[in-house]
Parts: C-alpha cells; structure tokens; sequence
C-alpha cells in the first residue's frame, strides 16, 4: 500500500486581521508552511511582521481568519498539550518552585508517581537544573528560566514544540551556551520545534529550514533549508554564506515593497 | 527594635499632651479621666480578669463573622472576576450595598437574629464582606493573561485552574482586601456589641458609660485600639509568610 507522508504541522493559506472596520489591519496574508517530523524550522522577520501571531495561530491560541492548520492532518481548533509554547515573556508561575513548574504539565495525566518523577528529573536533567528543585523563579536568572520553560516542555513530551524568541531577552553568552544546549536535546530526543526569531545569527544556527516573511502583511517571502552540518561553527565559511543570503533577501524585499508605498 | 522605640515615644507624647489638657482646662475625672485613674483602671481589668474574659468573646465573635464572611466573599469573587457577564450585573447591587456603614442593618438584625452574639457576628460579617469581595474581583480581572495561556496549553480547567492558577495569581490582591476588611470589621465590633450583647468590648464600654466610669470607657478604648493595632501586625505577617511559600514576595 502506498503510505502518503502528512507532514506534522501545515499552515495553508492562512489570513489574520486585527481590528475592525476602519482599524483593520492586515497581519497576514496566506501564509503557508509545513513542518515536518524532528525539523527545526524558523519564522523569520522583523519586529511587527506577524511571527507571533503566526505561531500562536499554529498553537490553536488565536483563529485565522482564512485558511486551515492542521496537525498530524486533524484541524487544530484550540491549544493542546500536543503542541506546547514557549511565550516570548512570561512561562513561569512565580508561587511555584522549579520542580512544581516542569511537574505542572504532568498532573493531570495518569501516570504512576515514579513514571511521572523519572520524567520531570529527566527534563531537568537535560537542561541541567536537577540541583535546583526547590528554587523560585525570582531566584533563578533569565537564562536559567528558560530552561525551566524548556524543561516543563520536554516533560510533557508533546510532538511539537513553538518557541516564541526564547532567547531574546539573554545576554550573548547565556544565548549562546543556550542554543547549543537546545541543539543537543533536539538531538538527542528528536523533537519538533517550531522557532520563532529576528535574530539572524540564531535562525542559521538552529534551523534545518528559515521561513522568511515580509511585512505589512506579512506573508511568507522564501524558504531557505540550511545544509550546513549541525553543529554550526559561527565562523565557518558556510554559516556565512547562509547568513547573506538570508540578509539579500531582505535588502531585495525592502526594494521590491518600496514603489508600492509610493502611489 | 527601632519601631518599637518609635511607639514608645509616641505613647508617651500622646500621654502627656492628654494630661496637658487636664492641667490645662481643669478638666473634672467625670468629664476627661486622668491618664492615671485610666491607668488604674487598665490594671484592675487585667488583675481581676475580666478584660480577658471580654475580649475570648470579642475574639470569638471577630473571628466567626470575619470568617464566615472572607470565605464566601473569595470563592464568590474567583467566580465572579472569571465571568464578567454576571459581574455587570452584581457589580452594581455590591456599589449601592458597601457604602450603608454596617450598623445601620442593625434594626433587622435584631428583628432576625435577636440579641446575644449573633448581631455583633452579623455586623462583622457585613463589614468584612464588601472589602473582600471586591479587591477578589479586581485582582481575579487584573491576573495577566500570559498565566491564562499557560493553562490553556496546558489544558487545565474549572477547578484545577481556580486552586493552581486563578487564586494565586489573586492572591496579593485577596489579601488586601482580607487586611482591609480586618480593619474596617474590628471597627464595626464595638457597635456591634453594642446591640444588645451582655459581654465583649463593646459591651464593656456601654457598661461603664451607663455606671459612669469614664475611666473604664477609655481602658476600652485603649484595649480596643491595641488590639486592633496586634491584628493588622498579625495578618501583616501571615501576609508574608504565605506570600513566601508562592514566591511572590522575596
Ligand atoms: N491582539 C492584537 N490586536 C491588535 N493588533 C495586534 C494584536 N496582536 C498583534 N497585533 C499587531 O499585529 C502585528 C504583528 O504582530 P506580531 O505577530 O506580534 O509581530 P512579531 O511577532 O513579528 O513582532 C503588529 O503590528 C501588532 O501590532
Ligand atoms: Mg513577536
């Protein structure tokens, strides 16, 4: 029998406006995408383009207008723990401790006690904070939040993970040591990650694939599939040659969209 | 140790610009007890007891109206915070019933409930109730939505959300409102003993009004006023404490 590959994740044709009336505004115009089993793929753009949004169409917390996204081939109507996200502020509730945040993802499941411990140290393990269970958030730094964030994640083992610029509000070194610790676990656990990001440099470093978008509305301009071999040297010749021509389509883009301002 | 010098100092200008004023305009024991007749007043109370036994009831009656009141009004104020729809509704009922100042009930509340404790417990209740309802409402209306979010990924519901999410994330403002509500009940006390109960603070200071020890009235008052003052300390602390064990306050 002839088995049709569904990819995991597929955004087709999708529009989203905000406002009404007079105030609408269009945020994105059909927008199309998939992702596939164990990929990393970025949704690439500046600051206003829609990427949030796009994402949090993907994880079912907002309605396209147009369009359908579909998961595993079932419509998504609304968020599950299939598909878990990572905010861009916050994903910690402060009045609980380390342990008890990655744990939430799990209490409503029905797991014996022992299956759900070796879960969550498991988690934590990966993301190295195994020794600070009893820590609260306002202890921890903006780098070490995010691995609670990712921890929490991970525990649930949902097929997908979206992150909404996980990294963005971390110094250079913290961002750094964190995507090459993401790549790892990635890695190790095949997990599906949907990224969301403006920073160049952190789109060729992690993808497999970078959806480019433009803006106003935002649409989707290009996808690039980055061949390099993970993992990335900065330095390497290659993460360069990415990284340009990740750049020219933008320079390109701001030239083709700038006659239209003008009539 | 600094504060409580602070209070020392306080207490003894207060003192003295109070036995200033009796120097001053000549004022009889029968009108303006000295602080000294009052003094020996506070120390009768305390020798033979009875202040003690005055204020277990007081206590009592505090703890059972302000309770039965905290409680409802924070269950009620989760649930009516998470559904606006009712909230447009109630809102204006709660507006139009929180300014009647508590005692002016009291007619009814003999009517219904009679004398003895009831009627100091029944004003208690409907002075702790407004504060507390309300500041739950708010704080439930104002819970950032990031919170929500999570839960919905997370797929947590109904009562599983209230307990993990809605409540402490209110928390701050829930007990704003309970201290609020501590205060603005403790003063409402003493006119609730004053309808017809036979024992308590406020009995205490009828009491003593109607044999025309004005010294007594004032050791009242002061006890009054301590206590109060010890309560908020209290609940300032447990305010803490708890605040400690979700985290919120460092
Ligand atoms: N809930 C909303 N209501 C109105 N406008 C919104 C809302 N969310 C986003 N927008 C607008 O949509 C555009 C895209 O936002 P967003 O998806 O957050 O962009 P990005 O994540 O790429 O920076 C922005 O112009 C933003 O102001
Ligand atoms: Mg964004």
């Amino acid at each position: 029998m002839l088995k049709i590959a569904i990819p995991m994740m597929e955004v087709i044709n999708v529009d989203k406006s905000f406002g009404s009336g007079e105030k609408q505004v269009k945020v994105l115009s059909q927008a199309t995408f998939h992702v596939k089993k164990g990929e990393i793929v970025t949704l690439f753009g500046k600051s206003g383009c829609g990427k949030s949004t796009l994402l949090n169409i993907l994880g079912g917390f907002e309605k396209a207008d147009k369009g359908s996204i579909r998961h595993n081939g079932e419509p998504v109507l609304k968020p599950t723990k299939t598909c878990v996200m990572l905010f861009q502020q916050i994903n910690l509730l402060p009045w609980r401790s380390v342990l008890k945040n990655v744990e939430l993802g799990l209490e409503g499941e029905k797991l014996k006690p022992k299956e759900k411990w070796a879960r969550v140290m498991d988690a934590l393990k990966l993301v190295g904070l195994e020794n600070s269970l009893d820590k609260f958030p306002h202890e921890l730094s903006g780098g070490m939040q995010q691995r609670v964030a990712i921890a929490r994640a991970l525990a649930i083992q949902p097929d997908v993970i979206l992150m909404d610029e996980p990294f963005a509000a971390l110094d250079s070194f913290n961002r750094y040591n964190l995507q090459q610790e993401l790549l790892r676990i990635q890695k190790k656990k095949n997990t599906t990650i949907v990224l969301v990001t403006h920073d160049i440099d952190e789109a060729v470093y992690l993808s497999d694939r970078v959806i480019i978008m433009s803006s106003h509305p935002g649409r989707i301009q290009k996808e690039i599939t980055i061949t390099q071999m993970k993992p990335r040297s900065r330095t390497h010749a290659d993460f360069q040659y990415f990284r340009r021509k990740i750049l020219d389509e933008f320079q390109l883009s701001t030239e083709l969209i700038a006659p239209e301002y003008n009539i | 140790m600094k504060k409580l010098m602070n209070f020392a100092i306080g207490m003894a200008i207060l003192v003295f610009i109070w036995q200033a004023v009796i120097w001053i305009g000549d004022y009889q024991e029968a009108l303006l007890p000295s602080p000294l007749s009052v003094g020996n007043a506070i120390i009768d109370l305390i020798v033979d007891g009875i202040i003690f036994v005055h204020l277990q009831v007081s206590l009592g009656r505090f703890a059972a109206g302000y309770l039965m009141a905290a409680i409802p009004a924070i269950l009620l104020g989760m649930f009516l915070g998470r559904s606006p729809k009712i909230w447009q509704l109630i809102d204006p009922i709660v507006q139009v019933l929180r300014p009647v100042a508590p005692v002016a009930w009291s007619p009814f509340i003999v009517l219904w409930f009679g004398i003895g404790n009831m009627p100091a417990i029944a004003i208690i209740f409907i002075a702790a109730f407004f504060p507390v309802l309300l500041s739950t409402v708010a704080g439930v209306k104002k819970i950032n939505p990031s919170y929500l979010k999570i839960a919905e990924n997370l797929e947590i519901r109904n009562w599983e959300l209230m307990y993990k999410f809605i409540f402490p994330a209110a928390f701050p403002a829930v007990v704003s409102g309970l201290r609020l509500a501590l205060g603005t009940a403790w003063i409402f006390l003493v006119a609730g003993e004053m309808i017809g109960a036979q024992s308590g603070l406020g009995f205490l200071i009828v009491d003593s009004r109607n044999t025309l020890n004005l010294d007594y009235v004032l050791a009242g008052i002061i006890f009054i006023g301590v206590c109060g003052f010890l309560l908020d300390r209290l609940i300032s602390l447990l305010e803490r404490w708890v605040g400690k064990q979700y985290g919120i306050t460092a």
